[in-house]
């Protein structure tokens, strides 16, 4: 028997969405707390799941605990719904739930994602599920996680101030350009993942609820709908986004975080949305749900 | 932040001490700081002076006494008593701490700029161009080139990293500054030329220190009073003038008689 | 009499015994073949061929079996055996730009030239153990008939970037000597980059993992990035003196990591992006990745980095990488030190004696006044 058919041998047995009950009421209990202190970690007991750690066991948690057979789920993975990891997730929950997937933005209930927000805008009736491989953002100035448990408590975030502040010394502006900090409702610094810096400004007063899971590091965190998230930046270096000087190749966007790809041996360059079905969106492409 | 009423203390100490294992680092310390008198604690090694000079700035427990601060509102704060919070706070608006060893109170691996900067930045300082001035202009008054300002502290002399660490400390305009032996284990000429520096930055920011040293050449410098120190205990105290031309007790005058003739 | 000597030969040789009848395990069951664990745990006999720096994949699967599955021992026995073997001389430089791919994947770029080529690979398997494999005798596999076509050797990705100066190069600098060789002379700091590369290559997997995974936790964060990995076969080729021109000898099977990392650059010089190596025997990606962490964490020092932990340290590392050395002596403890230990029981005694006990009511004062 190969892989394939252990996938198939996988839905007998197991409870739905993979975790136990018991499992699930834990998460949403972090979660809860999470959503009541806006970018604050709650540390919770992460399992072992299928997929390595590293890989999305936190963002697969906790859509195990919230999802719902009346959900439908959209996965992806740097904007694709294509690729192979998010391909690999979405299969987990198609047999884990029954529950109905697509790869339209705005026909998902739950999205969650590796590295990227969608173009297409969120809305209310919306949960995105953010898988965070290092959930303190201040890990690359301190990595003991006991010393920086105190400076969030003390709200001491001096060292980052001082990193950005000799990045605009040595190269005339901030170099930090995903995974980029924000304040979370004036009050937590917080890692928004490694998305683009390009994605940050969405994070702001967002009408969807945004969860945020760290399986290796074992963290959880939430900012509600509609709360304040700013970027770090000085008042005369404002945070500024990223630009191309290209447009898509397959669909002309200019508004969109764009992916370079290398198409020859010459090594001749092409950009093309990464949001894969924002692309297929404005090409008419009826792509199935 | 400079009060019209110099009567009552910034910090007062009551009976303070902090032993270890039993033996006393400081024994039954009283002392008074007004706002903007320097205070020197004088002793040699073992006396207590650093034990005390530390727990006067909370960075180490104290066994028994009190502790009391005044506030620039008036309010006056049980320090031992306070939440750590509220101590950071205080330590980052009110207070500053200079190390004997200026590697010991700078990041070495940022630039002399963000150094001076950084405490700034703490209180909510977000103009780069404005940090950089203040940092420019703090150095020039510390006697630093200020076009060092990208520089790392270990590219500057020792002498010029604990000029560069007054800086740090004085750029948020505390109102009261704790200084470890800031001239110790540096040449003779350099620190002279520090010392009138910090007597210059005392007299003109109107600033209240507490600085420990084993030297009396110092204290004669910089302090309005003084208190000298042996076995953990007070000795003698008092304005620095009387005490050193007139010491009463036998350990005084031992320490003012040893000093070699200028 | 007491005649310990003769005891202990006999006491030795029946632990041999022991150990025989321990490694075959119950008779009733057929013995594992030296070919079997060759073909059937042929990630275990990649990491054996590498650790014990001997490329023979049956002498690898031996020591396996010899070793009754510990692989750190089948490491020992191997490196022991390759301590009998002459040294014919070195074979030129291997080219993996020519290596026939598997499986060749970059994780900083979407698309490549040639195509990201996923081949056989655990990642995208979840993780649930498959007990039909419980089953013995022959379960057959719908897989794919035949093998898949190796790819056709493509330039590296990191190469593209060259064209752009974007990523620095990876040539000796100018007066750097000749690569050492470890199993030749003991190392010896300030150690070359070829050296210590060598040292990783037979380095202990689970510390290089350790160690990678530190800087990625921010012990010495060098941001890195998947810019190539490629698994697949290159050829071996010996320059002949005799006959004045090189001869392909055979070919082996590589997996090479070349990991893009945090950029660098001088007052005069431009930033651009630096590199991190990882090269192993057989299939390991695990492996390849975390020496290339390492490797780049250990060039802080050459790329005046500040060294702010230990994985940046070469001491720390290149000292402890070495698993036979680490589990030789580590496990020396068990052999017997009972001279020395006399001697501290000897005077530990001696100062218990000396101390002169404090009376009770001085504690109890001490106390009072601390309170």
């Amino acid at each position: 028997m190969n892989a394939r058919a252990a996938e198939t041998s996988m839905t007998e047995g197991y409870n739905f969405a993979y975790l136990d009950e018991q499992t699930k009421r834990m998460i949403r209990r972090a979660l809860l707390k999470a959503v009541a202190v806006p970018g604050h970690q709650v540390p919770f007991a992460s399992r072992e799941m299928p997929l390595p750690y590293g890989w999305g066991t936190g963002g697969l948690q906790v859509t195990s605990a919230i999802i719902g057979r009346a959900d439908t789920l959209k996965v992806i993975d740097q904007g694709s719904d294509e690729t192979t990891n998010a391909v690999n997730i979405r299969r987990f929950f198609a047999r884990t739930t029954g529950v109905a997937t697509t790869t339209h933005t705005a026909d998902a209930t739950i999205v969650q994602t590796r590295h990227r927000i969608p173009e297409h805008p969120l809305t209310e009736r919306q949960i995105i599920v953010y898988q965070v491989p290092m959930p303190e953002p201040l890990f690359r100035l301190e990595p003991r996680v006991t010393e920086c448990r105190k400076l969030h408590a003390l709200a001491d975030y001096g060292l980052i101030n001082v990193k950005y502040y000799e990045d605009i010394v040595q190269h005339g502006s901030i170099a930090t350009t995903y995974d980029y900090p924000v304040l979370v409702n004036d009050r937590y610094l917080t890692s928004p993942s490694p998305i683009p810096k390009f994605d940050n400004p969405k994070m702001h007063m967002n009408p969807a609820l945004q969860l945020f899971g760290a399986g290796r590091e074992r963290r959880i965190y939430a900012i509600p709908p509609y709360t304040k998230v700013k970027s770090l930046d000085f008042e005369d270096h404002p945070f500024t986004v990223q630009h191309w000087d290209h447009e898509c190749a397959l669909c002309a966007s200019t508004e969109s975080f764009l992916d370079e790809m290398i198409v020859d041996d010459a090594g001749t360059r092409m950009f093309v949305c990464s949001d894969s079905d924002y692309c297929h969106g404005r090409r008419g492409d009826g792509e199935e749900a | 932040m400079m009060m019209a009423s110099s009567n009552t203390p910034l910090l007062r100490a009551r009976g303070l001490s902090k032993l270890y294992n039993g033996r006393g680092g400081c024994i039954g310390v009283d002392l008074d700081v007004y706002p903007g008198e320097v205070l020197c604690i004088v002793g040699e090694s073992g006396s207590g002076k650093s034990t005390l000079l530390n727990a006067l700035a909370l960075r180490s427990p104290v066994n028994s006494g009190s502790l009391d601060y005044r506030t620039s509102e008036g309010e006056v704060l049980n320090l031992l008593t306070l939440s750590e919070q509220r101590r950071r706070l205080l330590s980052r608006t009110d207070w500053g701490f200079v190390h004997q060893n200026a590697r010991d109170g700078l990041r070495s691996g940022v630039s002399a700029g963000a150094n001076i900067g950084e405490p700034l930045m703490a209180v909510g300082a977000r103009h780069y161009g404005r940090l950089r001035d203040a940092a420019s202009d703090w150095m020039t008054r510390v006697e630093l080139d200020p076009k060092r300002i990208d520089e790392l502290p270990g590219a500057f002399s020792g002498g010029m990293q604990q000029r560069l660490q007054i800086a740090r400390n004085l750029v948020t305009q505390p109102r009261l500054v704790f200084m470890d032996e800031p001239t110790a284990g540096l040449d003779v000429s350099v620190q002279a030329r520090l010392l009138d520096l910090l007597r210059s930055l005392t007299s003109k920011l109107h600033l209240a220190a507490v600085i420990v040293t084993h030297d009396i050449g110092v204290a004669r410098l910089l302090a309005h009073r003084l208190m000298v120190m042996k076995d953990g205990r007070v000795v003698e105290s008092g304005l620095t003038d009387q005490v050193l031309d007139d010491p009463q007790h036998p350990y005084t005058q031992t320490l003012v008689a040893s000093v070699l003739p200028a | 009499m007491y005649v310990a000597v003769k005891g202990g030969e006999r006491a030795i040789e029946h632990s041999w015994d022991l150990l025989a009848t321990r490694r075959r395990g119950d008779t009733a069951l057929p013995e594992l073949s030296v070919s079997q664990i060759r073909e059937q745990l042929r990630l275990a006999v990649a990491r054996v061929m590498t650790e014990g720096s001997v490329y023979d994949e049956e002498l690898a699967a031996l020591a396996i079996k010899q070793a009754a599955g510990d692989l750190v021992e089948a490491i020992f026995l191997l490196r022991a055996y390759r301590t009998t073997l002459p040294r014919f001389g070195y074979t030129r430089p291997v080219d993996t730009g020519a290596m026939r791919m598997e499986r060749r994947i970059s994780a900083a770029f979407k698309d490549i030239p040639g195509g990201q080529m996923l081949g056989g690979t655990y990642d995208y398997t979840q993780r649930l153990l498959d007990f039909a494999l419980l089953a013995d005798g022959d379960v057959s596999a719908d897989a794919p008939a035949g093998p898949v076509a190796p790819m056709e050797p493509m330039p590296h990705v990191l190469s593209l970037l060259d064209k752009e100066g974007l990523i620095e190069q990876e040539t000796p600098r100018p007066g750097a000597p000749e690569p050492g060789d470890l199993s030749r002379e003991p190392l010896a700091f300030p150690v070359e980059r070829s050296t210590r590369l060598q040292n990783l290559a037979r380095a202990d997997e689970g510390f290089l993992l350790a160690i990678g995974y530190a800087t990625q936790r921010g012990y010495a964060h060098t941001h890195p990035f998947a810019g190539e990995i490629r698994h697949g076969e290159v050829a071996i080729e010996l320059d002949v003196e005799e006959l004045g021109f090189a001869v392909e000898i055979g070919d082996i099977e590589l997996t090479e990591c070349q990991m893009i990392n945090q950029f660098a650059g001088s007052g005069e010089i431009a930033p651009t992006f630096t590199q991190g190596y990882g090269l192993v025997f057989g299939h390991s990606e695990r492996k390849a990745m975390a020496m290339a962490l390492v490797d780049r964490s250990l060039r802080a020092g050459e790329l005046g980095e500040t060294i702010a932990s230990s994985t940046q340290d070469p001491e720390f590392v290149l000292y402890h990488s070495d698993n036979v050395e680490a589990s030789g002596f580590v496990q020396h403890l068990k052999l017997p030190h009972y001279v020395d230990f006399q001697s501290e029981l000897e005077l530990l005694r001696r100062l218990r004696a000396a101390k002169v006990p404090v009376p009770k009511e001085q504690v109890e004062t001490e106390e009072e006044n601390a309170a």
